[in-house]
């Protein structure tokens, strides 16, 4: 009895709690964790001080060109002076007040829905109201608004559409592949395997000059296709390729024993796939999915080949000015983080579902 | 004597046989895994199907819900004969409850949901009743408290009563299970028995693939004996185990008793 109260009683060694606890087991546990320790912070110690230096102490923020010549650190001029055609590129200026109303319009959806446990009807038709209130914004020519030409759309509010409708048809497309290439379907089956073989085999640049250069040829004589959506198409395309061969790595690693189990209870093909395998499924691929799809993020910058303006064609354009020259590094640092806060968001929401999905499978 | 009279008295009832496997044979690829196989099940009967191991037992009893698809012969259940048609299928699967040696329940979905899946989706049932018939066959499982929790959260031996209730869900007529107490703890296999045997009691149809030669004693009408993809005897069980017929039986019984 008394042994028991006396063991309950013992705390930890000193040693093993606080901050220099946690210190010492995480950063001096054995010596190459040590000399890792060290070997960061003299680094750390080098850099980062020239670092501050560099872009807060000696950096100069709302000068002209001229003026950052002189400057002894950053010219962030080159960042506020240009930040509307860094943004919204050849959107009319007068009007660029609408982009960036559809884009807060965007976040704010995101943000509302980030809990897919309420997703529901409701949350659909707000979707529709949403998506058709940011595409009336952006293109115009209803209720007093101009219209504005798809070629004008650019900058950040045309990477994000790419983004987002890349992301968004390419998930439900690539799940279609993944199942259409385990078929037992011939038709099916091929046409999965070769679809996805030949738009692996591509790379994306190809893909969209394809579909800027060749695929009009094939167009009869005055029939055209809006160029964006042309961009759009290739972009979904050629994730949906991708995002199928990590969904068929979930297919794969799921146990027989499910598929027999639901067919067992007589449930039909679509409701085993949708009620049983795919929900396991993709959730043990959430990792390499959200990889693909920050890819596709970022990948939408190629588009510059076929002459589009995203975000970081708009900031060349800018660097090509005489005037910005020689202040790249500025410019790539703003339109860097621009893309690091969207995709960090990304990877922040795929491990937060995962995490829920996690809590309730492994809870004892 | 005992079976033949059960029989007897179902044909006098005019009862059907409710699974008809007659000459059926299957291959995978080249081999010949199972040889014609004859297997005739009444209402109510129960079937144990023993056998050394890779001798075509779980095959049999996967064919009868087209888990295993046979290449000669008929198989005929609650009236349906099996073939490619994927309704038939379907209908045939809905009438016939399956237990697994690893259990297979999903690990996605809470016990209640596990249980009331079947009956939402291929009854059409409205939710609010099918989870009351979930929690009844939770009850008669007896780990209604289990309801809310995860699979991985319980015991083997509970997970098996769930996958058993789960079956029972759909109101089978006929219910197979195979091996379903070799994955467990020894201490776990009683559990799962007690249930199969008040399920027997209850008058369900049963073919079960096991060893547990007391469950045998106890609950079959017949034992039917598999080697080599074929069946080798077949008895009412104090004849089969007192005495076997085949040297076959002999030397298996010895292994294994
Ligand atoms: N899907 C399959 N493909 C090829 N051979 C198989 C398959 N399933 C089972 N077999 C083989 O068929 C034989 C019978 O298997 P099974 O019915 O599982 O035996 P039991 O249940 O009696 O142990 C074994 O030799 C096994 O290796
Ligand atoms: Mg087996």
């Amino acid at each position: 009895m008394s042994t028991n109260s006396e063991v309950a009683d013992i705390k930890p060694p000193a040693i093993n709690v606080g901050v220099l606890g946690w210190v010492r087991s995480h950063l001096f546990n054995g010596a190459l964790n040590s000399i890792a320790t060290i070997v960061v912070l003299l680094v750390a110690m080098k850099f980062i001080p020239q670092f501050v230096q560099w872009a807060f102490i000696d950096s100069v923020w709302f000068t002209s060109g001229q003026e950052c010549h002189e400057a002894a650190g950053a010219c962030w001029s080159v960042v506020t002076q240009n930040i509307r055609f860094n943004v919204f590129g050849y959107y009319p200026y007068e009007h660029q007040w609408r982009p960036l109303v559809a884009m807060i319009i965007l976040v704010l959806m995101l943000i509302y829905s980030r809990d897919w446990k309420k997703w529901n009807r409701r949350l659909g038709y707000l979707w529709l109201v949403a998506l058709f209130v940011m595409g009336l914004l952006m293109k115009g020519g209803l209720f007093g608004l101009i219209s504005v030409e798809t070629t004008k759309w650019s900058g950040l509010p045309l990477t994000l559409l790419l983004s987002f409708f890349g992301i968004l048809a390419s998930y439900p497309l690539g799940v279609a592949l993944a199942l259409g290439r385990q078929s037992t379907m011939p038709v099916i089956k091929a046409f999965s395997v070769v679809y996805i073989e030949l738009i692996r085999g591509v790379p994306l640049i190809t893909m969209l000059f394809m579909s800027s250069v060749m695929f009009p040829l094939f167009l009869p004589e005055g029939v055209t296709i809006d160029k964006v959506l042309r961009a759009q198409v290739a972009i979904i395309i050629f994730t949906a390729a991708y995002v199928a061969e990590v969904v068929r790595g979930g297919l794969q690693a799921m146990d027989q024993g499910q598929y027999e189990a639901a067919e067992s209870l007589g449930l039909n093909y679509f409701q085993k796939m949708r009620l049983i395998i795919l929900p396991q499924a993709l959730k043990i691929v959430i990792p390499p999915t959200v990889g693909v799809l920050i890819s596709a993020f970022k990948d939408t910058s190629l588009v510059v080949i076929i002459a589009l303006y995203d975000i970081l064609n708009t900031t060349k354009s800018i660097l090509n000015v005489p005037e910005w020259t020689g202040f790249s590094t500025e410019a790539y640092i703003f339109v860097a983080s621009i893309y690091f806060v969207f995709c960090f968001s990304m990877s922040q929401y795929s491990r937060y579902v995962e995490s829920e999905l996690e809590y309730k499978a492994e809870e004892k | 004597m005992n079976t033949e009279q059960i029989q007897e008295n179902n044909d006098t009832a005019g009862e059907k046989p409710v699974i008809e496997i007659i000459n059926m044979h299957k291959w995978f690829g080249d081999f010949h895994v199972l040889k014609d196989i004859n297997i005739r099940v009444m209402p109510q009967e129960k079937i144990v199907v023993c056998g050394p191991s890779g001798s075509g037992k779980s095959t049999v009893i996967r064919c009868i819900n087209r888990l295993e698809e046979h290449q000669r012969g008929k198989i005929i259940v609650n009236g349906t004969e099996l073939s490619g048609d994927l309704k038939n299928i379907e209908k045939v699967r809905a009438e016939v409850g399956m237990v697994f040696q690893h259990f297979n329940l999903f690990p996605h979905l809470t016990i209640v949901e596990n249980l009331s899946l079947g009956p939402i989706w291929v009854r059409k049932m409205p939710k609010k009743e099918a989870e009351d018939l979930a929690m009844h066959y939770l009850e008669i499982v007896r780990i209604p408290e289990q309801a809310k929790k995860y699979p991985g959260q319980i015991s083997g031996g509970q997970q098996q009563r769930v996958a058993i209730a789960r079956s029972l869900c759909m109101k089978p007529k006929i219910m197979l299970f195979d091996e379903p107490t070799s994955a467990l703890d020894p201490e776990m296999i009683k559990e799962v028995l007690d249930v199969m045997i008040s399920l027997a009691e209850e008058g369900m149809t049963m073919i079960v693939v096991t060893h547990e030669m007391g469950f045998a004693k106890t609950v079959a009408d017949r034992v039917i004996f598999m080697d080599y993809g074929e069946i080798v005897e077949e008895n009412e069980p104090n004849e089969f185990f007192d005495n076997p017929q085949h040297e076959r039986t002999q030397l298996f019984l010895s292994q294994i008793l």
